[in-house]
């Protein structure tokens, strides 16, 4: 008895999270998927849409394109940062990281606004590259591709760094040592040592922003002025522009899909590096 | 010990790269007092209409009551299913806590855009049956958050939990205290640190939220980044400015003062455990 109303209580503890997203997530979910199948009218036709429409397609390239030279320049910056972050003295690591987490907890909608305030027509590189005589013309540094691939570049360091810092605290310090000592050139010691040992950091890093990047939502929305439209912003259009519920069904569909298959790599990659080291 | 140490080369860098992550802040700063009605940088002479325009401005004022209620709210709501739920697998142990835990954090891992359309379903279906808990509604938007930033509450008090000792909860046990005397007389209280954490970070990720919150309200209810949004998309409104200057120098001093704070702490407490490691090594 006692022990029935125990297990009863632990039940009553752990059943409302699990219901409520049940209710309020999941099927929910199945209706957007059901949307996707029924939407204007049943059948197959919003994912034939999908993989057939030139300008689905075009959206569809758009990110990857962006998302791929966003996932390279982010991945490289942040190893750079994480670098100084993990070898620095005490006082310079400290100030590193204030300066990795102001970004992190500042919000996305100001953060595009400052990139707007730095790069738009009138804006603070314009009238600094105008009034050294750099250029003539302002150069057209936002509402366009180059606006949206720096602000998600923005965004997504610091979450690159994590990863790629906890990769270079767990390296053994005396290898590099030992390379060094049986005299490697320190280009030589970082390329051949510590680029490999720092790889499984590197490939978790890449994986992050490149799941992250397919989805950006808000930063390409500002920063690529409905010009340089990303699949996020594509769905936005669909469910309340064109309403198109049928086809942001689908698309959702496909993203999802896309996204799971990527974590499925990243868990599969992560695990055989722990395997090997 | 670290004998590995960066060149100047990285230096120079990482420096680059930091003033790549500060400028926008700092950018924020001279257009915030800009005398002109539109995005632009203050010329001669700077003004505070646009601050003024945050205190005069009902609509602000309202946004921002609207988004601290909406935080509250949800992050109750959040905090609390997150703590039982965490609770209970912690007491327990049962078997099939890994894939428990992977599902209630689904709505963090999703792509945002997807979580938005399905709780724009969720929520018009719900506005058929009911007026009050639905689209454009203060109870929906609580609603919606509340599933967005539940994951954030489920994994900072499920790291907490792992760090709590079980003895005090198995001598507990073992005098004859009950499930519900455990908790709330030996566990909660040793967890109140990790739960006040948690609803702190989930009024934060509620306060800030706006690619949901753009899915789910179109004229009731603007929350302050649904008004900074509308402020954004088209002609950009300097009171956008204002407001992030005011946000950006909040953030600055919160976060400094936990840093400072830290350091100071582990300082003192880095002492002891300095002289084992010289020791061991």
């Amino acid at each position: 008895m006692v022990r029935l109303k125990r297990k009863l209580g632990i039940l009553a503890l752990i059943a409302p999270l699990p219901l409520f997203l049940v209710f309020a997530y999941f099927l929910p979910f199945l209706g957007v998927v059901q949307w996707s199948f029924t939407l204007p009218k049943p059948g197959l036709e919003q994912y034939a849409r999908v993989f057939a429409d030139p300008v689905v397609q075009g959206v569809f390239i758009r990110t990857l394109r962006v998302s791929l030279i966003v996932t390279l320049l982010t991945t490289i910056a942040a190893y750079a940062l994480s670098y100084l972050w993990v070898f620095g003295s005490r006082s310079v690591r400290v100030v590193v990281e204030f300066f990795i987490l102001i970004p992190f907890w500042i919000s996305t909608l100001t953060r595009a606004f400052g990139w707007l305030a730095l790069l738009y027509n009138r804006g603070i590189v314009n009238s600094l590259l105008q009034s050294v005589g750099v250029i003539h013309e302002p150069l057209v540094l936002v509402r366009n591709e180059f606006g949206v691939i720096v602000g998600m570049m923005h965004f997504l360091i610091p979450f690159a760094v994590l990863p790629l810092a906890s990769s270079m605290r767990h390296l053994d310090q005396r290898v590099l040592m030992a390379a060094r000592g049986m005299g490697s050139s320190r280009l030589r010691t970082f390329w051949s040592i510590f680029v490999p040992m720092t790889m499984p950091g590197i490939i978790g890093a890449s994986i992050i922003t490149f799941i992250f990047s397919l989805g950006f939502f808000i930063t390409p929305a500002i920063l690529g002025g409905g010009r340089s439209v990303l699949i996020a912003e594509f769905i936005y259009v669909q469910t309340f522009q064109t309403v198109n519920w049928g086809l942001a069904g689908a698309m959702s569909v496909v993203l999802v899909l896309a996204v799971g298959m990527l974590i499925v790599l990243f868990l599969r990659l992560t695990r055989v590096e722990k395997l090997v080291g | 010990m670290t004998v590995y140490r960066p060149g100047p080369f990285a230096f120079v860098c990482s420096i680059m790269i930091i003033v790549f992550l500060i400028a926008p802040l700092f950018a924020v700063v001279p257009t915030s007092f800009t005398p002109s009605s539109y995005l632009s940088l203050p010329s001669g002479e700077w003004s505070l209409r646009h601050y003024q325009t945050l205190v005069d401005n009902p609509q602000w004022r309202n946004s921002m009551l609207l988004s601290v209620s909406i935080g509250i709210g949800s992050s109750l709501l959040a905090t609390l299913l997150a703590t039982s739920f965490a609770l209970g697998l912690w007491i327990q142990r049962p078997r099939f806590s890994a894939p428990l835990i992977g599902f209630v954090i689904l709505p963090m891992i999703v792509p945002p855009v997807v979580s938005a359309v399905t709780l724009y379903f969720l929520l018009t279906s719900i506005s058929k049956v009911s007026t009050a808990l639905g689209y454009d509604t203060w109870a929906g938007v609580v609603l919606a958050h509340t599933v967005m930033i539940a994951p954030f509450a489920v994994i900072l008090i499920l790291v907490a939990l792992s760090q709590l000792d079980r003895r005090i909860d198995m001598a507990a046990r073992g005098m004859g205290a009950s499930l519900w005397q455990r908790i709330s007389l030996v566990i909660v209280p040793n967890l109140r640190f990790g739960i006040i954490t948690a609803f702190f970070l989930c009024f934060v990720l509620s306060w800030e939220e706006i690619g949901v919150t753009l899915f789910i309200t179109s004229v009731n209810a603007i929350t302050l980044p649904r008004l900074v949004w509308m402020g954004l998309r088209d002609n950009v409104d300097p009171a956008v400015a204002a407001v992030s200057v005011l946000l950006i120098a909040a953030t600055i001093i919160i976060l400094a003062g936990v840093i400072f704070a830290r350091e100071k702490w582990s300082r003192m407490s880095a002492r002891p455990s300095r002289v084992v490691t010289t020791a061991a090594g």
